[in-house]
């Protein structure tokens, strides 16, 4: 049986022949008991052929396809609902997600699987890494410390505790007969009484880099658009976890109007687009949240948003002063825009006040913003990452 | 892969005698193999033809089977495939019971593939063999030819969906009845109305000559052509015209483009001429899926339920069958829906309900009392499994005496705005609506052919008829490529686009903002469709209105 690796190989061969590559890298979502989902990568690939597609003119999520049903009840009549904003721990909400792949809810254990794929990514795909672009630490440290007790064996006699242990012993045994005054030189003394101190590994949780995902789950959301940023913000969350050895925090936010933290990247990747857009309301529960928690002292702070470009706020005014307050304590905030393909040449909202308000020139180092079209496939989407994180 | 044990063998023995004695048939040799899931996924790529021929694409479908698998463990009951001998596969031994049950729906669907009319084309064909024969073959190329093997196949699997499946079809029942466009019928059908268009009284008169002439129909021709000296001519012509129009766009490729004719490209005639069988081979299974999964359903639940061996697992049965055939509260379940529609319509046969009397009564009282007693329901199902297929079954068949009986409708979907939810709702219960519904999620490939008056000068010119349906964009572009590829010169495709009624993309992209103008209230405007066409020339999409 062909391995992915060969796959991939041979796809990387269409482009010396002159054709796009076909194969894309898919993740099934595993829900389980507990919150533990797990994420399978799996390749897949589009047989493309001549075929119908529906008429799609206006972008509402208004009326769905209509399908069949059964039961109990009068035309017109309302037989379910379902949110479109997810309530946390709420058990209805299990909607295939716009990321790519299948699945049900479930929780969020992105183990080896999610590993494997960043091991593809920064080989095959050859992105940068991050420790030479100045980030060279550890993420996490191994102390060595005189902690655990240990019977019988060991490097230090702790002294007091072998004595009680004795004396422990030599009562049991009614060996002494009065506990006023005891005669150490009759102590009973066995081997398993002596308590060692020994050396032990100890890990110290001393993760540096916190990595926010933030994105724009809006109405105008729906499609292509999420799936794009979606694939995107998987590959980074993939990698980090490869390059990092999983010792990277991660924290997800999603954000219509309101800002919502998620607890895992299960809920972030399929929740469904609700709705009108802030974009401000993200970047200011992030920074609420670094105060909170005092975040900017320990850690290196990177924050990716991926977003249509649409905004209420339409000039940007409070996205802007979000923006420049974290601008204080963050390594890197990646914006990832992508465009519907309506939007022709023109400049989205976020995109157009970003370039005015010229935070990105004065921050150039600290704020990247990466413009992408809905149809970008994985290469471009690669190279978009490299521009967030160069 | 192993065959099943003997004393299963037995079991299906027994259950192929008792099918029998209640109507259905299918030959005596039948195959059966235990597999294992991992034969599983490997094999429905390859549409569980284990020797059909290799392609990337079906390993990147096993390695997606196999995560999928890990996250969603699934075991099938069965699988059937329609070869001679018929061979199907089951997960494990199964209990005694339980096998009963299977088998039944199994031989149902063996009855149905070599019944149904629709499957005409594969009667003849031992699949097995050549697909194994197709295999080797793209084996051999592959190791002359390399990677170009699977352009070859790619490119051609593009086009696969268009084959001419109804003409092929047409064919294989045609060639049997021997009949072909004669004289005669050119004659009246063609030349006197379409062509001289001639009046109705002359028309009758004609016919009123001809059968004065019957028994010596060469007189008629004589005095026929002294007044029509062209005649012969044209019949000749349309002839050939109605030959190659028959022609599918793989068919057309293989024998007109100048890049295959070239020696070192023969080849790829081959590969185009597999991928093309296998497709038509499958056509007729992709188009009776609610019927062929309703017939096994019908029958393993009619037969088992009447099967002594079904005696003490009557709770066990109830919930594998509910499992299988229940219909749900929201969605669409082939086997439910074909199963109910047998049902449905052996019950109305039986009670004579396919009556002018029965059409004609106004009140439901009436209808519900309705019975002739004719009892022919049984024979009458035999004959719809023959001379049917989805669509036809559909659309006969559903009627509102069904949808009311098992409480169907229409499920609508749309956003409440007030309370951030989608709401699904009973959009419809009239029996129209449920079956423009049903009909609407049949398979139905665009119409696609070659117009041979506009493809001159090295141009490939593709017409799709207009239904109302527009192409998938993304995948122009591509498919196209393969097939220029294929042709070896430019090529065009005439489609049809709606075209956004004058709303602006910004309008749309700001119906989730309450600050922009508050909407006015949107009527649905009427689509407006132009007539757009693509031409790929060196690999590069232009696109023009015409």
């Amino acid at each position: 049986m062909i391995t992915l690796d060969e796959l991939l190989e041979k796809d990387r061969r269409r482009e010396e022949d002159g054709f796009k590559r076909k194969i894309r890298i898919g993740r099934i979502v595993k829900p389980a008991t507990g919150g533990k989902e797990k994420i399978i990568i799996v390749p897949t690939t589009v047989e493309e052929k001549f075929v119908h597609d529906e008429i799609n003119l206006n972008q509402e999520p208004g009326e769905g396809e209509p399908t069949g049903g059964t039961g109990e009840g009068e035309e017109g009549d309302v037989i379910g609902e379902q949110p479109v904003r997810p309530q946390e721990g709420e058990e209805g909400e299990k909607g295939p997600g716009e990321g790519p792949g299948q699945g049900e809810g479930g929780d969020h254990e992105l183990e080896s699987n999610a590993y494997e794929l960043g091991k593809v990514l920064s080989q095959d795909f050859q992105l940068p890494n991050l420790k030479n672009k100045g980030k060279k630490r550890t993420l996490a440290r191994y102390i060595y410390d005189l902690t655990d007790k240990n019977r019988g064996v060991g490097q230090i006699l702790d002294k007091k505790a072998t004595l009680k242990r004795i004396v422990e012993t030599n009562i049991t045994l009614g060996n002494i007969p009065d506990v006023g005054d005891i005669d150490p030189t009759k102590f009973i003394i066995s081997p398993q009484d002596l308590i060692y101190r020994i050396l032990s590994r100890e890990k110290d949780f001393e993760s540096q880099a916190l990595v926010f995902f933030l994105r724009d789950y809006s109405g105008s959301m729906s499609g292509k658009v999420t799936q794009t940023i979606v694939s995107q913000h998987v590959m980074l969350y993939s990698w980090l976890l490869y390059q990092y050895e999983k010792q990277v925090e991660t924290r997800f936010i999603l954000h219509d109007t309101e800002a919502k933290e998620v607890s895992d990247f299960y809920k972030y990747y399929s929740y469904k687009v609700a709705g009108g857009t802030k974009v401000c309301t993200a970047f200011k529960l992030v920074n609420d949240i670094v105060e909170r928690e005092n975040l900017a002292r320990d850690y290196n702070i990177y924050v990716f948003h991926g977003t249509d470009g649409d905004d209420w706020d339409k000039d940007g005014k409070q996205t802007i002063v979000e923006i420049e307050k974290m601008l204080h304590y963050v390594s890197r905030i990646g914006i990832t825009i992508v465009e519907h393909s309506y939007v022709g040449s023109k400049q989205t909202e976020v995109e157009k006040y970003l370039k005015s308000s010229e935070i990105l020139t004065k921050h150039s180092n600290l704020l990247k913003m990466d413009v992408l079209d809905e149809n970008a496939d994985d290469s471009r989407i690669i190279q978009g990452i490299k521009k967030l994180i160069s | 892969m192993e065959l099943v044990s003997q004393h299963v063998k037995g079991i299906m023995e027994e259950c192929k005698s008792r099918a029998r004695d209640h109507g259905l048939k299918f030959d005596e040799e039948t195959l059966e193999y235990i597999v294992t899931n991992r034969d599983i996924i490997e094999l429905s790529p390859k549409v569980m033809i284990p020797t059909l021929y290799d392609y990337w694409v079906h390993d990147v479908r096993v390695l997606s089977g196999k995560g999928m698998y890990e996250a969603y463990p699934s075991n099938p009951y069965e699988t059937v495939i329609n070869t001679r001998p018929a061979i199907s596969f089951y997960n494990d031994n199964n209990p005694d019971w339980l096998n009963v049950m299977i088998f039944y729906h199994v031989l149902a669907h063996i009855d149905f593939f070599q019944n149904n009319l629709f499957y005409k084309n594969t009667w003849d064909i031992d699949l097995t063999g050549q697909a194994l024969s197709d295999k080797r073959m793209i084996a051999k190329l592959r190791s002359e030819k390399g990677r170009w093997v699977d352009y070859a196949i790619e490119f051609a699997r593009g086009m696969d969906n268009l084959v001419g499946y109804h003409k092929e079809l047409n064919r294989h029942i045609l060639s049997e009845t021997k009949h072909q466009l004669t004289r005669i019928d050119f004659y009246f059908d063609i030349f006197l109305q379409k062509i001289k268009n001639v009046s109705h009284h002359e028309y009758l008169k004609e016919i009123k000559r001809f059968n004065e002439n019957l028994n010596g129909t060469e007189d008629f021709f004589d005095l026929m052509i002294s007044k029509y000296p062209e005649f012969e001519e044209l019949y000749r012509k349309e002839l050939i015209v109605k030959q190659k129009s028959d022609l599918d766009i793989m068919e057309y490729v293989i024998r007109n483009s100048p890049f295959l004719k070239e020696d070192e490209n023969v080849w790829i005639k081959s590969v185009i001429q597999i991928v093309r069988n296998t497709s038509l081979y499958f056509q007729p299974q992709i188009r009776t899926k609610i019927m062929n999964e309703g017939w096994a359903s019908y029958w393993h639940d009619y037969l088992f339920m009447r099967d002594n061996r079904i005696c003490g697992h009557e709770v066990d049965y109830a919930k594998i069958n509910a499992g299988v055939t229940s219909m749900p509260k929201i969605g669409l379940n082939p086997y439910a829906l074909g199963m109910r529609l047998f049902q449905h319509i052996k019950d109305m046969e039986d009670r004579g309900c396919y009556s002018f009397d029965y059409s004609a009564l106004k009140d439901e009282i009436g209808k519900k009392k309705f019975n002739k007693g004719k009892n022919t329901g049984a024979d009458y199902i035999l004959k719809v499994r023959e001379n049917f297929n989805d669509f036809t079954f559909i659309n006969f068949f559903i009627d509102q005496d069904f949808v009311t009986q098992h409480d169907l409708f229409v499920a609508g979907k749309r956003f409440n705005n007030s309370r951030m939810s989608i709401e699904y709702y009973i959009k419809s219960k009239q029996a129209a609506d449920y079956k423009e519904m049903i009909v609407k999620t049949l398979y139905h490939p665009p119409e696609i052919s070659v117009d041979i008056s506009r493809s001159k000068n090295g141009i490939l010119y593709l017409n799709h008829k207009f239904e109302y349906k527009p192409l998938k964009i993304d995948f122009i572009e591509n498919t196209m490529i393969g097939i220029e590829y294929l042709w070896g010169g430019p090529v065009h495709l005439e489609t049809s686009e709606p075209s956004s009624s004058g709303k602006t993309a910004t309008n749309d992209a700001n119906f989730w903002d309450p600050t922009s103008q508050p909407g006015e209230e949107k009527k649905p405007e009427p689509i407006k469709w132009k007539r757009m066409l693509y031409i790929i020339e060196n690999r590069k999409l232009h696109k023009q209105e015409l």
